[in-house]
């Protein structure tokens, strides 16, 4: 009988309960929601008009030049002829719809499969010989006590980062080029010659160096930011208990970059397929396409050099959305591995 | 006696270190030794001298007579003499003053656009909870995760009818999202106790901007303002994509002809073939013209990089 009556006499106190906060609540709050909510549309509209009267510049060039251009990718289904009209949109609107004809033509082209291979090869190659440089650039730099050398040594590492690539390339082809100083101070001395700038061979390498000489100094302020924010108790405690220069390093410096670390290599790979279109576009004529072009340049070269637009669009397209689920890959991978990625869970 | 000798000790310890000087270390932390110093050192200025080697060939021999770059036979590593004739011949009009002027040109007026158009739109947002902030995010938030691509991209700008004009140049690559995100989070660090002072005050939210706001973030805006100008000066490809008329390219499509494929600058071409000046100067010059104003300008916005790279990628 007791075993009967204990569950029930809980579950009534719970209903009571529930029953109480039932009239508190709905007579408590219920009119004063509907109050703000009606009220405070016509209210917000006029307290926040200006604001976004200020958004709206920004919003207007991004829906024209990013999402109206979405639309634009119907051109990949089409058959796609310039000479219709002068104006592209018509142009597209008398354009014949030819369905999945362009995607078929692309998966069936061995140069588009060797642009995918060169992009996941220099994808590969700067993730291994790029990637961890600004990372020990950074240590290096935070370990230099003297304020001075600091600061010179970071506005020259920095500057590159703001050259163009067009500059980024000619230096480079003063130093490695055929005329270049190294080729010419070897002929000075009675050896041959050579042109890394125009070697097919070497060309990966060469673009992941250009990448190393222009962004690895620019590489190291996120690093150099999360080592200032580790709060100095922690070396201390680390050296009370008896931990040398190098296992400080590795317990606790190398933790306090984690995280950024793992940002980093999220948004690397969620970008593998855009691997420096510029920069490799400027040297493509120099070593031929077999070895230079990537996705990009297939794209730039079949449209806007051929002028076959469906066919790039297309081919743009089956990158954008293998890009896309990259990024929400990698962020899924960083979320499994307790890291934050991107966006939050 | 002593107690002077003493008095200048203390000040010889006290006083803050000289700018050679190393700061003190923390009492915990052991001095490294000399082998570990100087491969730091080594490494720092290995790093250093792979960045600025190259930038020395190429002004010094921008900077040398046609003899001095004979003997040397091409590129100069050590100055000799030293003449202004490369630069006083690109200057003197022809092809390539003409797309320096347009380089410096759309340069200015683009940063102007952009730096108003991102400005407002990241002091719009700065108030979460005001109406639409969350939708008029997302539309801009969104951009970041996909691309249009370069088609669907060529085919509007030339509908807009935007080719062979210079707002090809500006309009497409006008807003970047991370710039305004930036922005964005650093007016949103502003104490709102000033911002709500300023608003009990009369002030509307122009005035807040311009008045409280924007004085307040000059580092940021000294940040993105370097990267949307040197976003501009960079830019060739739009150009070459956009623009069929010669006349009408800026520096960085005339220094690919120049420099990149050795062809003759249009202007200057007569000098270099009675051999006056050297083709090789001109070809450095032209590269110095483009390095210069970035050079130059960015080492005085350093010290606010960090903060201008950080504050508004970490709040979202």
């Amino acid at each position: 009988m007791s075993h009967s009556t204990v569950p029930r006499s809980r579950a009534e106190a719970k209903t009571s309960e529930e029953a109480s906060r039932g009239t508190d609540v709905p007579t408590g709050e219920r009119p004063g929601k509907r109050l703000s909510g009606k009220v405070s549309l016509r209210l917000r509209l006029r307290r926040d008009r200006t604001l976004i009267l200020m958004t709206l510049p920004a919003i207007a060039l991004v829906l024209v030049f990013n999402y109206i251009p979405i639309l634009g990718n119907a051109v990949a289904f089409q058959e796609y002829d310039p000479y219709v009209s002068d104006n592209g949109f018509v142009a597209m609107l008398e354009s014949p719809w030819v369905g999945l004809e362009q995607f078929e033509r692309i998966f069936a082209d061995s140069a588009f499969w060797d642009a995918v291979q060169n992009t996941l090869v220099l994808f590969v190659l700067q993730l291994v010989l790029f990637f961890p440089i600004p990372i020990v650039l950074a240590l290096l730099i935070n370990s230099v006590i003297r304020p001075r050398v600091r600061a010179v040594s970071q506005a020259i590492l920095y500057l590159p980062h703001f050259f163009s690539w067009v500059l980024v390339i000619t230096v480079f082809q003063q130093i490695f080029g055929g005329a270049g100083i190294i080729a010419q101070t070897l002929r000075e001395h009675g050896f041959e010659g050579f042109d890394l700038m125009t070697d097919p061979g070497i060309f990966k390498f060469l673009v992941t160096a250009e990448g190393v000489w222009k962004d690895a100094g620019w590489g190291i302020i996120v690093f150099l930011a999360a080592l200032a924010s580790v709060s100095p108790d922690l070396y201390e405690a680390a050296a009370m208990d008896g931990a040398g220069r190098w296992r400080r390093m590795w317990h606790v410096t190398l933790p306090a970059l984690r995280p950024v670390i793992a940002l980093l290599l999220v948004l690397r790979v969620g970008d593998a397929l855009t691997v420096g279109f510029e920069q490799i576009l400027l040297q493509r004529d120099a070593v031929g396409p077999g070895a230079s072009e990537v996705l990009d340049t297939y794209v730039w070269w079949n449209g806007v050099r051929n002028q076959d637009f469906s066919y790039a669009a297309a081919a743009g397209l089956v990158k954008g959305l293998v890009s896309v689920a990259l990024v929400l890959a990698a962020n899924k991978v960083a979320h499994f591995m307790g890291e934050q990625g991107v966006y939050k869970k | 006696m002593t107690a002077v000798m003493d008095k200048a000790a203390v000040e010889e310890a006290a006083r803050a270190p000289r700018w050679w000087e190393a700061p003190p270390r923390p009492v915990w932390d052991d001095e490294p030794g000399k082998a570990g110093i100087a491969g730091k050192g080594i490494v720092l200025a290995g790093a250093c001298l792979a960045i600025l080697f190259p930038l020395w060939i190429v002004v010094v021999t921008s900077l040398s007579s046609k003899q001095t770059i004979t003997e040397a036979g091409g590129l100069v590593m050590i100055p000799k003499d030293i003449t202004f004739v490369a630069y006083q011949e690109l200057l003197s009009g022809g092809q390539v003053t003409r797309a320096a002027i347009v380089s410096v040109c759309v340069t200015l007026v683009g940063t102007v656009f952009s730096m108003t158009v991102s400005v407002l739109a990241a002091y719009g947002l700065s108030r979460s909870g005001s109406l639409g902030h969350r939708w008029l995010l997302m539309t801009l938030l969104a951009t970041m995760f996909f691309g249009a691509g370069l088609i669907p991209t060529y085919l509007l700008v030339q509908s807009l009818g935007l080719t062979d004009t210079y707002l090809a140049l500006i309009l497409p690559s006008a807003v970047s999202v991370f710039n305004i995100l930036v922005l964005r989070g650093f007016f949103m660090g502003i104490s709102p106790e000033l911002v709500d002072s300023a608003r009990i005050d009369g002030a509307g939210d122009w005035r807040i901007l311009w008045q409280i706001v924007m004085p307040l973030s000059r580092a940021v805006i000294a940040v993105i303002t370097l990267f949307y100008a040197v976003g501009y000066w960079s830019a060739w490809f739009n150009a070459s994509i956009y623009l069929s008329n010669q006349d009408m390219m800026p520096l960085q499509n005339v220094m690919i002809q120049l420099v990149q494929k050795q062809e003759a600058p249009v202007g200057v071409s007569q000098a270099i073939k009675t051999g006056q000046i050297s083709a090789l100067a001109i070809q450095m010059a032209v590269m110095v013209m483009a390095l210069l104003p970035v050079a130059v300008i960015s080492p005085f916005v350093q010290k606010h990089f960090k903060k201008g790279m950080l504050t508004g990628a970490v709040k979202g």
